[in-house]
């Protein structure tokens, strides 16, 4: 299986641990991630104002570019998930959009939104097969009692992101079975991290944070898992206490033996 | 109801593209929202204030700057009012005036950690300036 892969900024720098774990275990389950060529940020938050359209355009850039490469587009970080998505259906629905979004790129082709965009959770769902992968798994986490902390936007809005169901998921705790760990359920398992308020409102960022680990913490969870870097940075900078909060990438790549 | 705030209002109304009149104000989006208690003006009632034209308080109230964009209230609304959109026609409406930005890049500096990720700056500025 070959697929297009969008990693994005913020997995170049400070999230390398879900790439590099990302890419390892992509080769031990027979997929081949070839990263586009010359992509750029995604914006790493969805232009929600209807009339802007040079802020979605690095999203389409990436799209036409898998398009002409014939492959699916996996996603990794939930951001640029969020956002590629949205826009990708943008492309399909809206004719102003397709319209102006055309004119602008001037492409040798128009991009009508072909392109599939997968997260790579929805790869090893969708594609690989839990069933599959847990046959390859060569060191089951046996014992340990794993949280999957999917925040907002890979669920969020589910008309648009159509990944599973937005208030009772499983695709994570499936996930978590598959590699031979206990999932542990949550009520703060689908709230928000805090997000970018992080930035300007630390005391409300930390307040959230704080929630969701304690969320975890009281159901027996013994660590976390995340597919978002600003999630992984709020759960681990932004609480007191010691939860360990890792990709799930990572896991993934040690119980495949390739950590 | 003044004159340049029901212009304005209509101008937020076109750059969410939503309809806010279907609201039947259960308040869902209010009582779903986690960043409730930090707003002087909650969801259900930025609908309402943008529905009646009176929009003047809102523009100038930090509650705008306390939405997530966590898409809670998109998902949960069952009018299809999703009052995140409004609210980011509000925040725009309001940025899109010369010199309004809510974060300026002087203020990062002081703002930055050793594991703060891109993606943290990178949301933040497309959410408070252009």
């Amino acid at each position: 299986m070959i697929y297009s892969y969008y990693p994005g900024c913020t997995l170049k720098t400070k999230a390398k641990d879900l790439d590099e774990y990302g890419r390892k275990a992509a080769e031990a389950l027979g997929v081949t991630l070839e990263e586009l060529p010359n992509w750029q940020c995604c914006g790493a938050v969805y232009p929600l104002a209807t009339d802007e359209i040079a802020t979605k355009l690095s999203a389409v850039r990436a799209l036409a570019n898998a398009k002409e490469k014939g492959q699916p587009l996996v996603t990794l970080c939930s951001a640029c998930h969020h956002v590629i998505k949205r826009v990708n259906n943008d492309m399909q629905t809206n004719n102003d959009i397709i319209t102006r979004v055309n004119n602008y790129l001037k492409l040798d082709e128009a991009y009508n939104g072909e392109t599939e965009v997968i997260h790579y959770l929805e790869m090893l769902r969708d594609k690989i097969g839990f069933d599959e992968l847990k046959k390859k798994v060569v060191n089951p986490l046996k014992g340990r009692k794993i949280a999957a902390y999917y925040g907002c936007m890979l669920l969020r809005p589910s008309k648009e992101m159509q990944m599973d169901d937005p208030e009772n998921p499983t695709i994570m705790e499936d996930f978590i079975k598959a590699i031979g760990a206990e999932p542990v359920v949550y009520a703060f398992r689908n709230e928000c991290c805090g997000g970018y308020m992080t930035m300007n409102d630390k005391d409300l960022a930390c307040k959230m944070a704080n929630k969701v680990v304690e969320s975890a913490k009281v159901k027996g969870a013994e660590e976390i898992i995340t597919a978002c870097p600003l999630c992984l940075y709020n759960l681990k900078e932004n609480t007191t206490g010691d939860m360990p909060i890792y990709y799930f990438t990572e896991l993934l790549a040690e119980a495949l033996g390739v950590k | 109801m003044h004159s340049s705030e029901k212009n304005m209002s209509e101008e937020i109304i076109r750059i969410s593209g939503i309809n806010p009149r279907q609201c039947m104000k259960c308040g869902k989006c209010s009582a779903t929202c986690p960043a409730f208690d930090e707003m002087e003006y909650h969801p259900h009632q930025f609908v309402s204030m943008i529905v009646n034209g009176k929009i003047n308080k809102l523009l100038e109230s930090e509650s705008i700057w306390k939405c997530l964009s966590c898409f809670a209230c998109v998902e949960r609304c069952p009018r299809s009012v999703e009052p995140a959109k409004l609210i980011e026609a509000v925040r725009v409406s309001v940025l899109r005036k010369k010199g309004a930005n809510y974060l300026s890049p002087d203020e990062i500096p002081g703002k930055l950690d050793p594991e703060l990720p891109q993606q943290a700056i990178a949301s933040a500025f497309r959410k408070y300036s252009k």
